[in-house]
């Protein structure tokens, strides 16, 4: 980037300044720790002059925004032209609580839905199985059958609205049920956009809300795809998720590494069924977390972006929209402190402008209360106005990639990208993501780093405002959101009713037909479309996969 | 030589967050407790099942999606069922502060929300197990 002759006198000259005027320094007053190390334990140097980018190429490395390999972000304008969609994670209790909410954020300048689902409905039962007890509607919302689906959205414009679904195991159901429901309301599928997040890789290694085995979870996953790209072509299919990796204690690194790694695997695997590349890539979507490290951070969305197009372009796409990677953040909730709630706001901002300044799609902020409890109405408000804030008035919105040339931000990058392929090369060293995952080097990596950061936390040697620095005795008074308790009574009440009312050989043959299809290796999802129709609930059709899929059992290591 | 001070942890019901329980399981055993983990979705059955199969001294349960009222009591009420109260049950995870005395009362003798130092959890158990 910067001529040799000039890169040889900058090295001079900071070789100059390190041994006159910083030694010199810090005889006398020394620094505040022997070695400074971000987060991912990787050593930063003093200062990051043009010499540590001597090797780059603009043109080639860095490029320009919405032109390859999209480092500097995937449109030509980035925020300028449009802003980031501000996405609030939400679901609590019944349907009709959570449409409340969703109408409430909406009103209040929120610009896209993203469903929190509870527990049962994340593993397919339905509320009235015995093992949904005391999990109803508690980290998220209930959804059944497609009656509560039509509750959800009940008043919300889905042909305009985007909508995105934490939604893993039972995907594709749930994703049919959010078909329907638009069907039944006359909206074509064409004009229905959002996002799946059904990225089954990373529940074996993170999360862990997995139900069926590997190999019929892949294949669940690429109907999806295909499904997608040819009958509702504005949703994203997946959301290859990095978010709960990080969440289960990765290191930034990590969390790069691993996704980046579900993601080729995934791409890999629609290959192998015999899509195009270019046909279903574009449909593919990101997310990631925010943690503290600022720089890191940004660092982490500008790498990904990077070794994505590469990546791709690798496997033989040809089209530039197959090789940029849109992404969704969310700030990291395992940062927010139970101790003086309040300060969490702080956190969330500085977290937040990384993923703007990382050129994020869409963001959710995490609410101040949420180490205490699911978060209130004027918590959540505060995390969208923090948002808000960041877009309308802090103006780091005016031009793109505004870190893009700072030396320390792109020595970083690259150094995350080099690690990287690194953790690539291991993971080929298994001969793949399936076989690490059933070796548990995943999980052994990622609780090894958990294990280490609560250490340095324990030991005073990483210091957590408000945990182990700066404390106070003081009872936090934080207002905790109250469920409607008959809730759970009145959704099991419909479940009872729609399994009487509906049409029953109409749901029978329905069922048979899903049955028949998965022995076989037909695409699975007009037959769970025609399941969700035929009033079929969540359990009873993901009960059906079940039986012939069978199911994913981990085993307990730590 | 002393014996070691046996603990189960647990994770009961659906919920997968097992970063917690893994770094409390690790730090009792770094501590000298002998430490079996019983893995994810447990029900109460199965976790007294494991504590009796085990010969434990505590157990751990662990659980983030909020469902703690109902199935952390479920393993206190079965263990009094059984006359296992000898036992001591702690419990983590995502805890609004009204729960805790419920909790408390229930048999759940520690409480620990996030933030806690894995040290505290470990005097807890030194100072409250009935061996």
């Amino acid at each position: 980037m910067v001529i040799k002759e000039t890169i040889k006198k900058i090295k001079n000259d900071r070789d100059n300044w390190e041994k006159t005027c910083y030694q010199n320094l810090i005889k006398d007053h020394p620094e505040r720790k022997p070695i400074f190390e971000n987060l991912s334990g990787l050593e930063i140097k003093n200062l990051y002059t043009p010499e540590d980018i001597a090797h780059f190429d603009y043109n080639k490395d860095m490029g320009f925004p919405g032109s390859y390999p999209y480092l500097r972000g995937v449109h030509a304008t980035m925020y300028r032209g449009r802003l980031w969609t501000m996405r609030m994670f939400a679901g609590f209790g019944s349907a009709e609580e959570t449409n409340k909410r969703y109408k409430y954020l909406l009103d209040h300048g929120e610009t896209g839905l993203s469903v929190a689902f509870d527990y049962p409905t994340l593993y397919g039962y339905d509320t009235d199985h015995p093992l949904s007890r005391g999990e109803f509607g508690k980290c998220g919302v209930a959804v059944s059958s497609l009656k509560d689906m039509e509750l959800l959205f009940d008043g919300i414009p889905v042909d305009e609205v985007t909508t995105s679904m934490t939604i893993n195991g039972p995907a594709a159901i749930i994703w049919a049920m959010y078909v329907a429901n638009a069907e039944n309301r006359r909206i074509s599928k064409k004009q229905i956009g959002g996002t799946i997040q059904n990225d089954i890789l990373k529940e074996y290694i993170a999360q862990k809300s997995f139900i069926f085995p590997p190999e019929p979870s892949m294949r669940l996953i690429v109907d999806t795809f295909e499904y997608g790209f040819k009958k509702v072509p504005r949703w994203n299919t997946i959301s290859i998720s990095g978010y709960h990796i990080r969440e289960a204690g990765s290191t930034a690194v990590q969390e790069l590494a691993f996704t980046l790694a579900d993601g080729f695997e995934y791409v890999k695997a629609a290959m192998k069924r015999g899509l195009n590349i270019d046909d279903f890539a574009y449909r593919l979507s990101y997310f990631f977390n925010a943690h503290n490290d600022f720089f890191e951070e940004i660092a982490k969305y500008r790498a990904a972006r990077r070794i994505w197009a590469k990546g791709i372009k690798d496997l033989g796409a040809k089209k530039p929209r197959s090789m940029l990677m849109r992404f969704h953040t969310q700030t990291a909730g395992c940062t927010l402190t139970a101790q003086q709630p309040e300060i969490n706001i702080a956190r969330v901002t500085l977290q937040a402008l990384a993923a703007v300044l990382g050129g994020t799609q869409s963001l959710h902020t995490n609410s101040m209360d949420e180490a205490l409890a699911l978060p209130s109405e004027k918590a959540v408000r505060i995390a969208l106005r923090t948002q808000q804030i960041i877009a309308e008035e802090s103006g780091v919105t005016n031009t793109a990639d505004p870190l893009g040339g700072s030396y320390y931000i792109e020595w970083l990058t690259d150094k995350m990208e080099e690690e990287t392929y690194k953790y690539f090369d291991r993971i080929k060293q298994f001969g793949g993501v399936i076989p690490a995952i059933e070796k548990g080097f995943f999980q052994r990596e990622i609780a090894e780093s958990a294990y280490k950061y609560q250490k340095e936390i324990d030991d005073n040697t990483r210091t957590i405002v408000g945990v182990n620095q700066y404390k106070l005795d003081e009872e936090t008074n934080i207002p905790i959101l109250k469920m409607d308790e008959k809730g759970e009574h009145r959704q099991i009440e419909r479940l009872k009713k729609l399994r009487k009312d509906r049409n029953k050989a109409k749901y029978e043959r329905s069922i048979k037909n899903l049955r028949k299809a998965a022995e076989g290796e037909e695409n699975l999802m007009p037959y769970i479309l025609d399941c969700v129709h035929s009033f079929a609930t969540l359990g009873e059709t993901c009960g059906v996969l079940r039986e012939i899929f069978g199911e994913y059992e981990e085993p307990a290591i730590y | 030589m002393e014996q070691k001070i046996r603990v189960l942890i647990a994770k009961p019901g659906l919920d997968g967050h097992d970063r917690g329980a893994k770094i409390v399981a690790r730090a009792l055993r770094d501590a000298g407790m002998e430490v079996i983990y019983t893995g994810l979705h447990q029900t109460a059955e199965m976790i007294v099942e494991a504590a009796v199969q085990e010969d434990v001294d505590v157990i751990g349960l662990s659980l983030l999606s909020g469902a703690h009222m109902t199935l952390f009591t479920d393993v206190t009420r079965l263990l009094k069922q059984k006359n296992m109260q000898d036992i001591l049950v702690v419990g983590g995870g995502i805890i609004p502060e009204d729960d805790v005395p419920v909790l408390k009362k229930a048999g759940i003798s520690g409480v620990f929300g996030p933030g806690t130092q894995v040290e505290t959890i470990v005097d807890f158990i030194l100072k409250n197990v009935k061996k």
